[in-house]
């Protein structure tokens, strides 16, 4: 049997109001590429934090290569030997590339000076290990995100990494870069080095992982290789329930197709990733977006509620081409978005719940610039009501509630302002389950309503349960339009592989 | 509805950072009572209101302008550039003194203009703008009378500022009662004050819901160029002279200090307009303990100094 | 230097650029008096007491801080120089030299230890260290002692024809230029100041190397403190007033980023020897206002930040 690298033993963290982790083992061995998998919130990246010394744990134990370790900083795993890749890039954007792989480890000479030629040396063997040619010399903002990603791994190389973490690591990268990345990792494996590989996208898992530790709300539930596991029985163990059941169902009655329409996209280009989108919504649909991370799904919400500007096509609202270039000015026609990051563009996060659903309707609940608190507290009341938000009162501020809670409250502040079309990015991201089958069970309610509603969501079971028709995303362009029997995770799957064209 | 705690609940040192200002306030001023001689007595009293009277104005603007995540380093030249001008109309132009007032007032608001928009549409940070306009402001007032002091001998602006309503409250007093009243309920209860808070504390976020955030910005640092501009006529009636040089200098700092002793974090997200009322009281109420008991004036410097360490390291989160 | 990014390059060789502007515009519309050996040695000798300042400001802020108490530490300075000259002249150097790192490390304490946000933290030290100046001399200048002319040479003399404040001041940006680009300490300041959570993640003591930006920047301003009691033959407890700002003005127009990680001293440098330029020229011509010289500064101060500008930054595309 192959040494172990890590080996983590109960490994238990809470932090106020939650258990992320309890009582969870974890083992690498050399030489060999292990997927962490679980929902969101099952306690991946908690589980991350620990191993790489950013958090320290509650209780439990590390051993790193048989030895124990008690790690205080992210500074003192690296020197154990244990490096991460973060899907944020953290490294220093203006220094350069070799720059970047010897800071706080250069060779100095006299007077301390750096030996900018041994650095320079070191970099371009290290780059030259992961088979890239480049002038080590550029600034790292020069490169995309996939070889920063790269010098990433050439740093943890140059370190003597034993074993490296990688959170999502190919979350921002096109197919071909993640070709790329998986080819270096297989080599680096060969070479012994061992990798923990954090993804979402099963497939990936398949592809490139011998060994699986799945986990579901903050517990352990088992080790397993990968030639055990088919796609269902993994996903069955990440949710805990039989996956058959919720993969392939879609909504009872399919599309009539006799919708009047409310909005339609016609070749949507914004310069980067679109390459021209164009679809329609009709009253009282709800519409998924199916595609990889980067594939423009995002990109068209944002343009379409103007937060962001297309560089060619044209937006209808009721058949009337309109342009917006602010988004107070799609609020003004009844459009509303949820957006991807709660954190930095959703919530509002000093101000109280209160205040944090009533900032789309501030107007509407003053007069003459004086906010009614009766008006206020009222709506903020009936929200809370009827979407079940939890809270300690309609004061608490938003920061210090749930995920699951923070995202009702920002549908709550949409819902409120009468919306005839809703954007949601991901609105189940980092949510409990319990939550999310709340939200669910809400949009579908409000399409009944006549609500037309626009979703991205990289969970396609979701899709697939509350969606009339689903667009397939690929670089920019939709692939795909399922609607009815057509709409399966084997059917989404394939046309994002490239088979099966319907365009 | 079951009632459910928070899971952060308050904490004692959320409750000192909200308290804090006034409790440094009272011990200043039983420290007063006590070491200064006739404190108590409602003269002395009222001369550390009048006296701070600029102070407390300004900093009313500046709390705006921190809550939204900005600074503004340019008021103490806003003020002699306000000051000169309104001299200037006033003696050798011959306006009247209204007249002259909203002439400083707009002029005042045009530098503000300038710092909203370089902040709120350029998105240049506010620290370099303000500065920008500091040197440019103060530059221009020496400029406009060639560095020299225009010398008010006009008794009605002398009488102006002796005023008082109803016989009894000095005009300064109840025009900081009506500002602090007037800037607490704007922040508290309109639609603006949300908006303020909401760009301070995510800007992206506000955005995302319809706020138009440069509006916000723009008026924020106009409303606090003309506090500073208004409370640059007052200080012109109350010295009757008006010095280009040395008007307002350094007095962007005694505000920035009394919003951030006051408790308002630097960051933004957040405004305490009674707090930094008593962070400015406190501010001058050291000054007038230094200035009463015969101490060199440089002792206040180092005494405020130790107070904005010391309520900034007290008032840190986490 | 090919690891100098070429980004630096391209923004130190613009304000270089636009440096020999201004002596070209300086000496056509001047001519000898300008190119008069004595106007030079003038300039260079006046620039370079703020020239220190904003070579250590340069540190600061590309450590992604900013000090304020700068001019109150070069005051502070001042006066404890002359005090100390009645010791010894190189008492009065050594001592101030390391009064001014003792004080620059106090800036650095309350910023990296007790995390107070740079501005504030700056700004009440800029109190105290006036206050200490005004009481140590009860706001009177206080004269070098007599014997000390060696010391006063300091501030008047020349080496090999060129003033000695001069040769200070570029041998500061020397020994800067070196260790911002070639030493540990030097890069690791620019890393915190780029990304501090990723330099933090990479092994850098992020709270001792931003001390030591204040530290040296506070031994800098001992420095300049020296210079002006030489020059004047006594302490100044109320002179370098407002040199934090026109030291601040001289970075930025030189180039470096108030958001940290991005500058060069030398960049600096230049942007000093600007500012001494035109106050030089508006002196010159003696027609103009000296209170324009603020006024030009500040117009290039904007235009240093527009040159900076880029419009994905504008207001309503930065979502």
């Amino acid at each position: 049997m192959a040494e172990r690298v890590i080996e983590m033993q109960g490994i238990s963290k809470s932090f106020p109001g939650v258990r992320a982790l309890d009582q969870v083992d974890f083992y690498l061995e050399e030489g060999e590429i292990h997927a962490l998998v679980g929902e969101n919130g099952a306690g991946k990246s908690t589980l991350i934090k620990v191993m790489t010394g950013m958090y320290t744990a509650d209780a439990g134990e590390i051993r790193v290569a048989g030895e124990r370790v008690r790690p205080r900083s992210v500074f003192q795993m690296q020197e154990a030997g244990i490096s991460t890749i973060y899907q944020e890039i953290n490294l220093i954007p203006h220094m350069s590339v070799s720059e970047n792989i010897a800071l706080a480890r250069e060779k100095t000479g006299l007077f301390g000076r750096i030996d900018w030629r041994e650095a320079r040396e070191r970099a371009r063997s290290a780059m030259a290990r992961l088979g890239l040619d480049l002038d080590v010399d550029q600034p790292l903002n020069r490169f995309s995100t996939a070889v920063q990603q790269m010098v990433a791994i050439a740093r943890a190389l140059s370190l003597k990494a034993r074993a490296v973490v990688m959170d999502e690591p190919t979350s921002s990268l096109n197919e071909g870069e993640i070709t790329n990345l998986f080819r270096l990792i297989r080599d680096l494996r060969d070479q012994g080095v061992s990798f923990v590989f954090v993804s979402h996208k099963l497939r990936e898992v398949f592809d490139l992982c011998q060994t699986v530790t799945v986990l579901r709300d903050g517990r352990l539930v088992g080790h397993y290789p990968i030639t055990e596991l088919d796609h269902f029985s993994l996903v069955s163990k990440m949710i805990g329930r039989d996956a058959r059941g919720i993969l392939g169902r879609h909504r009872d009655g399919t599309d009539k197709g006799e919708r009047k329409r409310f909005c339609e996209l016609n070749g949507i280009r914004d310069g980067r990733r679109l390459q021209g989108v164009s679809f329609a919504i009709g009253e009282g649909e709800i519409l998924g977006l199916a595609g990889l991370l980067g594939s423009g799904r995002t990109e068209t919400l944002r343009i379409l509620f103007g937060a962001e500007q297309p560089e060619a096509g044209e937006i209808r609202l009721d058949g009337v081409v309109t342009r917006f270039n602010y988004p107070r000015e799609a609020i003004a026609r009844h459009l509303a978005f949820c957006p991807e990051d709660r954190k930095v563009e959703g919530i509002i996060p000093s101000l109280s719940l209160m205040d944090n659903i009533a900032i789309t309707n501030l107007p509407r609940l003053s007069w003459r610039g004086v906010v009614s608190r009766a008006k206020k507290l009222a709506l903020a009341e009936d929200y809370i009501q009827r979407l079940n938000i939890r809270a300690a009162g309609p004061r608490q501020r938003i920061n210090t509630m749930s995920g699951g809670n923070q995202q009702k409250a920002i549908l709550a502040r949409w819902l409120s302002t009468s919306p005839r079309l809703i954007l949601l990015d991901e609105p189940t991201r980092g949510i409990d389950v319990g939550a999310r089958a709340e939200i669910l069970d809400l949009i579908r309610r409000l399409a009944g309503e006549g609500l037309s509603v626009l979703m991205v969501s990289s969970e396609w079971g979701e899709l697939l349960e509350v969606c009339d028709r689903i667009l397939v995303y690929r670089d920019g362009r939709v692939l795909a339009s399922l609607v009815g029997e057509e709409m399966t995770e084997d059917r989404i799957i394939a046309t994002i592989a490239g088979e099966g064209r319907h365009a | 509805m079951p009632s459910i705690s928070p899971v952060n609940p308050e904490t004692g040192r959320e409750r000192l950072r909200t308290y804090a200002p006034f409790l440094v306030l009272l011990a200043i001023l039983a420290l007063n009572a006590l070491v200064t001689p006739n404190f108590i007595q409602t003269g002395t009293a009222r001369n550390m209101l009048l006296q701070s009277f600029p102070i407390i104005i300004m900093s009313l603007g500046m709390a705006m302008v921190i809550a939204t995540g900005g600074i503004d380093i340019s008021v103490g030249s806003i003020m002699a550039i306000a000051s000169i001008v309104f001299a200037k109309l006033a003696l050798d132009l011959g306006m009247g003194i209204v007249a002259a007032a909203v002439a400083a007032l707009a002029i005042s608001a045009l530098f503000g203009a300038v710092n909203g928009l370089l902040v709120g549409y350029f998105a240049f940070q506010p620290i370099v703008v303000t500065l920008v306009t500091m040197m440019i402001g103060r530059g221009a007032a020496a400029v406009i009378n060639d560095g020299k002091i225009v010398t008010f001998y006009d008794s009605n602006l002398v009488d102006f500022g002796l005023y008082q309503v109803l016989g009894v409250i000095p005009i300064h007093i109840f025009i900081i009662v009506i500002a602090v009243v007037v800037v607490f309920l704007l922040v508290r209860e309109t639609v603006f004050g949300i908006y303020l808070q909401a760009v301070g504390d995510n800007l992206r976020a506000a955005r995302l819901v319809g706020v138009d955030t440069f509006r916000i910005i723009l008026s924020v640092y106009v409303a606090c160029a003309c506090l500073a501009g208004f409370a640059a006529i007052f200080e012109t009636a109350r010295l009757a002279s008006a010095d280009a040089i040395n008007l307002g200098k350094l007095v962007e700092m005694d505000c920035i200090a009394a919003v951030a002793v006051g408790g308002t974090p630097m960051r933004g997200g957040e405004v305490r307009i009674l707090s930094t009322l008593a962070g400015a009281l406190t501010m001058q109420a050291i000054t007038t303990m230094v200035n009463m008991n015969d101490i060199p004036y440089a002792y206040s410097l180092v005494i405020k100094s130790v107070i904005i360490i010391v309520a900034l390291t007290v008032q840190k989160e986490k | 230097m090919a690891r100098l990014s070429l980004l630096f390059r391209e923004r130190t060789v613009r304000t270089a650029l636009f440096l020999l502007a201004l002596l070209l515009f300086a000496w056509l519309m001047y001519g000898e008096v300008f190119l008069n050996l004595l106007n030079l040695r003038n300039v260079l000798r006046q620039t370079s007491m703020i020239g220190l300042i904003a070579l250590g400001m340069t540190l600061v802020i590309v450590g992604g801080g900013i000090d304020l108490s700068v001019g109150a530490m070069t005051a502070l300075a001042s006066v404890t120089a002359a005090y100390l000259s009645r010791e010894s002249g190189w008492m009065a150097i050594v001592g101030t030299i390391i009064l001014g790192l003792l004080l620059g490390l106090l800036n650095g304490v309350l910023v990296a230890v007790l995390r107070i946000v740079p501005f504030i933290a700056t700004l009440a030290t800029m109190m105290t260290f006036r206050g200490s100046a005004y009481l140590l001399t009860d706001i009177k200048s206080i004269p070098v002692a007599p014997g000390e002319k060696a010391f006063t040479q300091i501030g008047r003399g020349y080496l090999l024809g060129a003033p000695l404040p001069a040769l200070v001041f570029v041998g500061a940006l020397g020994i800067l230029y070196l260790f911002s680009v070639s030493t540990r300490p030097g890069r690791q300041i620019f890393a915190i100041g780029d990304n501090e959570e990723a330099a933090r993640m990479m092994g850098v003591n992020v709270a001792w190397t931003k001390i030591l930006s204040y530290a040296i920047l506070g031994l800098l301003c001992g420095l300049s403190g020296i210079i002006l009691t030489a020059r004047l033959g006594a302490g100044q407890p109320v002179g370098a007033e407002g040199w934090e700002m026109n030291a601040i003005a001289a970075v930025l127009i030189g180039g470096t980023l108030l958001s940290g990680g991005v500058g060069s001293v030398v960049g600096t440098f230049f942007g000093v020897l600007i500012l001494g330029l035109i106050s030089n020229i508006i002196n010159l011509n003696g027609e103009i206002n000296a209170f324009w010289q603020r006024i030009v500064t500040g117009v290039l101060l904007l235009g240093a930040v527009f040159m900076q500008w880029r419009p994905e930054r504008q207001g309503r595309e930065k979502l």
